[in-house]
């Protein structure tokens, strides 16, 4: 029995920033003061507040300690856990008021959120499976199997109003139903954690924190569908979550919940880790599919659809990790607690990877039906140096923006459709006055792009055609002819692509365009970037009557543009100027502009 | 494992073994002074006393805790107990034999020691 627990962060972002060196130094020193027997390190999964890492939380007083360095711990362990005596410069500041010592679920960050499918993420450690089980782990499974027909599982699952996580919004029980009803020798159960979009982060933290949690979902998911073996699907760049996965696995064999005869109902289950490579497209379920049979990652037409002809040509039903991590919380607390969350058509919770130009970059869960204020002023804690909020992406390269003038707009899967926008996998990210929309929608063309497998010629050509005429728009060398090309061209797309790749491809280009265009037309009829990023479109200037002539400009520019003698203002000569922002960056004075 | 008995087991023994990570404030809080002064006095033995009486006896929403110098150093080890809507109580001149009679009569049946108490022991 250990009188006090010291959690750190082991989620991949605290990684990153050294958490494991900590650990290591936690150690050595709670050794070198004799409180080994006393004091429990353990590395968990990801908090969430990653912009604060590495994080670290000792028990049982809940302090909460923010960018920890190696060198901070020393002083931890001889005054918080030899002395008892909190060390309150190292807190994260929000939770220190005036001399009380405020619980973490009231700042700010945590205050909104509510967590369903992260609920164990930063609470207990991912490796151990007798946390999880002492966090009611495998009960649900255990009252599937004992006291539930597979009929009863999907009802529950049907009631709860459960939508695919992964972005489409989906009723799960009834794609359970589908996979039920087909008979086969052989059904198997899918766990697509492929998680490609850039700045989405959410099933990594999920599989990390909480790897057992997926391990009892998608068992119970085999139980109620009549499959008997499972694969998880996730990419070879989560490192931490494989092995993590693995180890549940392993973990979960031995104590016989997975294998034969799970308790004793003479249902098998086994499951299998799968690595992808990266490939955006294998995302995409059938290109998933394709993928673990050991092809060429490519999707195929459907019908037939998995739960009729999936994986192997058997029927299969295919889940995101977010998805199975709401599951067994929905079996043990039943339908009527996960549906009391969100709103009508979009019940429960949704976790978001905050990112891009905000104070608190991490990972949250709210109830659906938060409007993006809430999350972005009151969890994200606002945008960083006074800067305007613009806008917000979600679904990555398959979503759109919500501008500033939809900021109240509440977020579920149906108002986000009835803007152009969607739910997309959870990456939100935000963006300010300084980014130009044109930009960032090439920047989403890029990527897909680069991603599309070339099966069908719409998504192989379509959007290689789409991101030359945004090149030429942000080049300053497009008409107007051009945008109604890039307008018609993205509906074409949209409309004749095999997958999902090259139907929602469009999408970024698609609604900044609604929303935004103004900047196109800016761009194309005044040759300007409103924002000042597209570099064809400006110019480095230096206002006369601010320079003092102190020659650092000139001594910093990289290819000599700038010319002038001491104390007299200079001058930029704009055909040398390649554009690189170091005079900018230099000068003391303000003095140098672009437009 | 078979059967959801067994599972429960495993449950109850890993939950006594992880300390409250709920961080909900109405439990009931043993705080145990740890500065120079109650470490000399021996106020480890009767911290980890504690901890163990206290998962010996599954008690749920109890936490052992410690803290800095209370002030009245020659009276360590001294242990003070916070019951939500409670006054305080303050034990001096703890020992960990002493400890079992504290859990037992004041965490479990709300009867404070007042033998062990400040109130008893601090004669003016």
């Amino acid at each position: 029995m250990y009188r006090s627990h010291v959690l750190v962060c082991g989620g991949t972002g605290c990684t990153s920033s050294h958490s494991g060196e900590i650990i290591e130094a936690l150690e050595k020193e709670i050794a070198a003061k004799g409180l080994s027997d006393e004091v429990k390190v353990i590395k968990t999964g990801c908090f969430g507040l990653c912009a604060l890492g590495p994080i670290m939380v000792v028990y049982p007083e809940g302090c909460f300690y923010s960018e920890v360095k190696v060198e901070d711990v020393p002083e931890i362990v001889e005054e918080h856990l030899l002395k008892g005596r909190i060390v309150k410069h190292l807190l994260y500041d929000e939770t220190v008021h005036k001399d009380e010592i405020k619980p973490l679920s009231e700042t700010n960050f945590y205050k909104k959120q509510r967590r369903i499918a992260l609920r164990n993420c930063g609470v207990i450690d991912p490796e151990n499976i007798e946390e999880y089980i002492a966090m009611d782990g495998y009960q649900a499974l255990a009252k599937c199997l004992t006291e539930l027909t597979p009929e009863d599982v999907i009802q529950i699952v049907k009631d709860s109003g459960l939508r695919g996580r992964g972005g489409g919004g989906f009723p799960t029980g009834l794609k359970w139903s589908f996979t039920a009803k087909n008979s086969a020798d052989q059904k198997y159960v899918v766990c697509n954690a492929d998680e490609g979009d850039p700045g989405a982060f959410m099933d990594r933290s999920v599989l990390e924190g909480d790897p057992h949690c997926i391990v009892e979902a998608m068992t119970i998911c085999g139980y109620a569908t009549g499959a008997t073996q499972g694969y998880i699907y996730v990419r070879a760049e989560y490192p931490i979550a494989v092995k993590r996965l693995q180890i549940a696995i392993d973990q979960a064999r031995e104590n016989g919940l997975l294998g034969k005869n799970i308790f004793d109902s003479g249902f098998d289950f086994d499951l299998h880790i799968r690595l992808g490579a990266g490939a955006f497209v294998c995302g995409e379920e059938t290109a998933l599919m394709t993928s673990i049979e050991g092809n060429r990652g490519e999707p195929r037409p459907r019908p037939p659809y998995p739960a009729v002809k999936g994986l192997f040509a058997k029927p299969t039903t295919e889940n995101n990790v977010e998805t199975f991590a709401n599951i067994p919380q929905i079996i043990l607390k039943g339908a009527e607690f996960f549906n009391s969350m969100g709103t009508e058509r979009s019940p429960g919770t949704k976790v978001f990877a905050l990112g891009g130009k905000i104070n608190n970059t991490g990972l949250v869960e709210i109830p659906m039906g938060t409007t993006l204020r809430e999350i972005v002023e009151d969890i994200g804690g606002g945008i960083p140096n006074g800067k305007k909020f613009k806008a917000a992406q979600t679904g990555g390269p398959s979503g759109g923006c919500i501008p500033a003038s939809l900021i109240d707009t509440e977020i579920d899967y149906d108002n986000l459709t009835s803007i152009g926008c969607m739910m997309g996998s959870g990456g939100l990210i935000v963006m300010d006055e300084d980014n130009c929309m044109v930009d960032i929608a090439k920047f989403f063309l890029d990527f897909t792009v680069d991603e599309s497998c070339g099966k069908c010629s719409p998504c192989r050509i379509g959007t290689k055609r789409m991101r030359e005429i945004l090149e030429k728009i942000t080049d300053g060398k497009a008409t107007l002819e051009d945008l109604d090309e890039l307008e018609k061209l993205a509906h074409y797309i949209k409309d004749n692509s095999l997958c999902g790749l090259g139907q929602t491809a469009p999408n970024p280009v698609l609604s900044t365009l609604r929303f935004f265009r103004d900047e196109y037309v800016a761009h194309i009829v005044d040759k300007k970037c409103p924002a000042g990023v597209c570099k064809a479109l400006l110019s480095y200037n230096i206002d006369p009557d601010k320079c003092k002539g102190c020659t650092a400009c000139a001594r910093k520019c990289p290819v000599g543009a700038i010319s002038g003698t001491v104390k007299n203002p200079h001058t930029i000569d704009t055909s040398k100027c390649i554009k690189c922002g170091v005079c900018m960056e230099t000068c003391k004075f303000g003095a140098i502009y672009k437009k | 494992m078979k059967t959801l008995e067994e599972l429960m087991a495993i449950r109850d023994k890993a939950k006594a073994n992880m300390t409250d990570r709920d961080g909900n404030g109405d439990s009931i809080r043993i705080v145990v002074g740890m500065a120079t002064c109650g470490i000399a006095a021996g106020a480890r033995p009767v911290l980890n006393a504690f901890v163990e009486e206290v998962a010996k006896r599954n008690l749920k929403n109890v936490t052992v805790a410690q803290t800095g110098c209370i002030g009245m150093c020659q009276y360590e080890p001294i242990v003070e107990v916070f019951e939500p809507g409670k006054e305080k109580v303050t034990y001096v001149k703890m020992n960990a034999e002493k400890v079992p009679k504290v859990v037992a009569d004041h965490i479990v049946n709300g009867n404070p020691v007042f033998d062990y108490t400040v109130g008893a022991i601090v004669k003016d």
